[in-house]
């Protein structure tokens, strides 16, 4: 008896617990829910909060990833599932390092190597329901791509001096034009860690709330019209994946023309 | 007009940027494909340069569509 009554309040509790989600849902679907960052651990320094938040939580999961990926585990001359894991992604950026960048860019391959690894850990690991992609974050992203525009106007300079600024100046223009192709070049240049970080972020964004919206499709439906959404959310998450991997190849390959760039600023 | 209308008529009218990403993707695709006809033996070594393409080309429209995600959203 008593264990009914038990079960019969917790039976209340759920409903009303799923009455409240329900009312709080049916106020306002809101495909971006997911981007929302909550903090775990509140941590404060005077004015700055420094907590550690869903967000910290997956970047330190994707680095743990990586790490067993490419830490554990013996190599063997046949290689095992993990080792093929390590050597089709060292093999796959050394080949792009080395058709763009030749023998000069030995120095910057361990960077773009960890660059290429963690943005497509991040990507593939936002792929996973429930989880929080941190690359969907303009500021993260940001970061890295200013990260690669830094390196690669340091270099610039550190290895041509003031000539670096000939990459402002194309070569083969009549002198008349130039006037309006330097203020041209320097813009595009500066908008470089702006378009670099927005595609990637834009791409991740772009593909969750669109999952999100067709998912909100096959809820609405329901059972009988809701197959027709529901085959294409299995078509759009391939595609998720295969953007997933394109978009940390096309950052990794654009750090890579960067970097090209700023060891031969004549163009 | 009420805010709320105006921003939907700006959201979706920021969306329609992304027509030029479509044929901007289409023409690639399109590009490699007929080219890759031509020339089988090369197409292999430009399917980087295709993924590229893409990449950038879908940029584009993706910007419009976060201009339209902020003014619904943000």
């Amino acid at each position: 008896m008593q264990q009914t009554a038990q079960t019969n309040d917790a039976a209340q509790a759920a409903a009303a617990h799923a009455a409240q989600a329900a009312a709080d849902g049916a106020g306002k679907f809101d495909p971006l829910h997911q981007f929302q960052i909550q903090p775990l651990v509140p941590i404060r320094i005077g004015e700055w909060d420094f907590s550690f938040t869903n967000s910290s939580l997956w970047m330190v999961i994707a680095v743990a990833v990586i790490s067993f990926i490419f830490l554990f585990g013996q190599n063997r001359i046949v290689p095992g599932r993990l080792q093929s894991i390590r050597e089709l992604a060292y093999e796959f950026v050394a080949n792009v390092t080395r058709d763009i960048l030749h023998d000069e860019g030995r120095p910057f391959f361990p960077f773009l190597f960890t660059l290429f690894v963690f943005i497509l850990a991040a990507n593939l690991l936002g792929m996973i329901p429930y989880s929080f992609t941190f690359t969907s974050h303009i500021i993260v992203t940001f970061a890295l791509a200013l990260t690669v525009f830094v390196l690669a106007t340091v270099v610039g300079f550190v290895k041509n001096g003031v000539r670096y600024l000939k990459l402002f100046v194309p070569s083969g223009v009549p002198v008349y034009m130039l006037p309006v192709l330097v203020p041209i070049e320097v813009i595009s240049y500066f908008t470089r860690p702006i378009s670099l970080s927005v595609r990637l972020f834009a791409n991740m964004m772009a593909g969750h709330t669109m999952l999100k919206v067709f998912a909100s499709f096959v809820v609405g439906l329901g059972v009988i019209g809701g197959w027709a959404p529901l085959a294409m959310m299995v078509a759009l998450t391939g595609l998720e994946f295969l953007v997933a991997f394109l978009q940390a190849y096309v950052f990794m390959v654009l750090s890579v023309i960067y970097l090209s760039d700023a060891l031969h600023p004549e163009h | 007009m009420e805010v709320e209308a105006a921003k939907m008529i700006g959201a979706g009218l920021a969306a329609i940027a992304l027509g030029g990403a479509g044929i901007g993707i289409g023409h690639i695709f399109g590009n490699y494909l007929s080219g890759a006809l031509r020339n089988p033996a090369a197409a292999d070594a430009q399917f980087k340069n295709l993924l590229l393409g893409f990449a950038l080309a879908e940029a584009t429209g993706l910007f419009a569509l976060v201009v339209s995600f902020i003014i619904l959203f943000g």
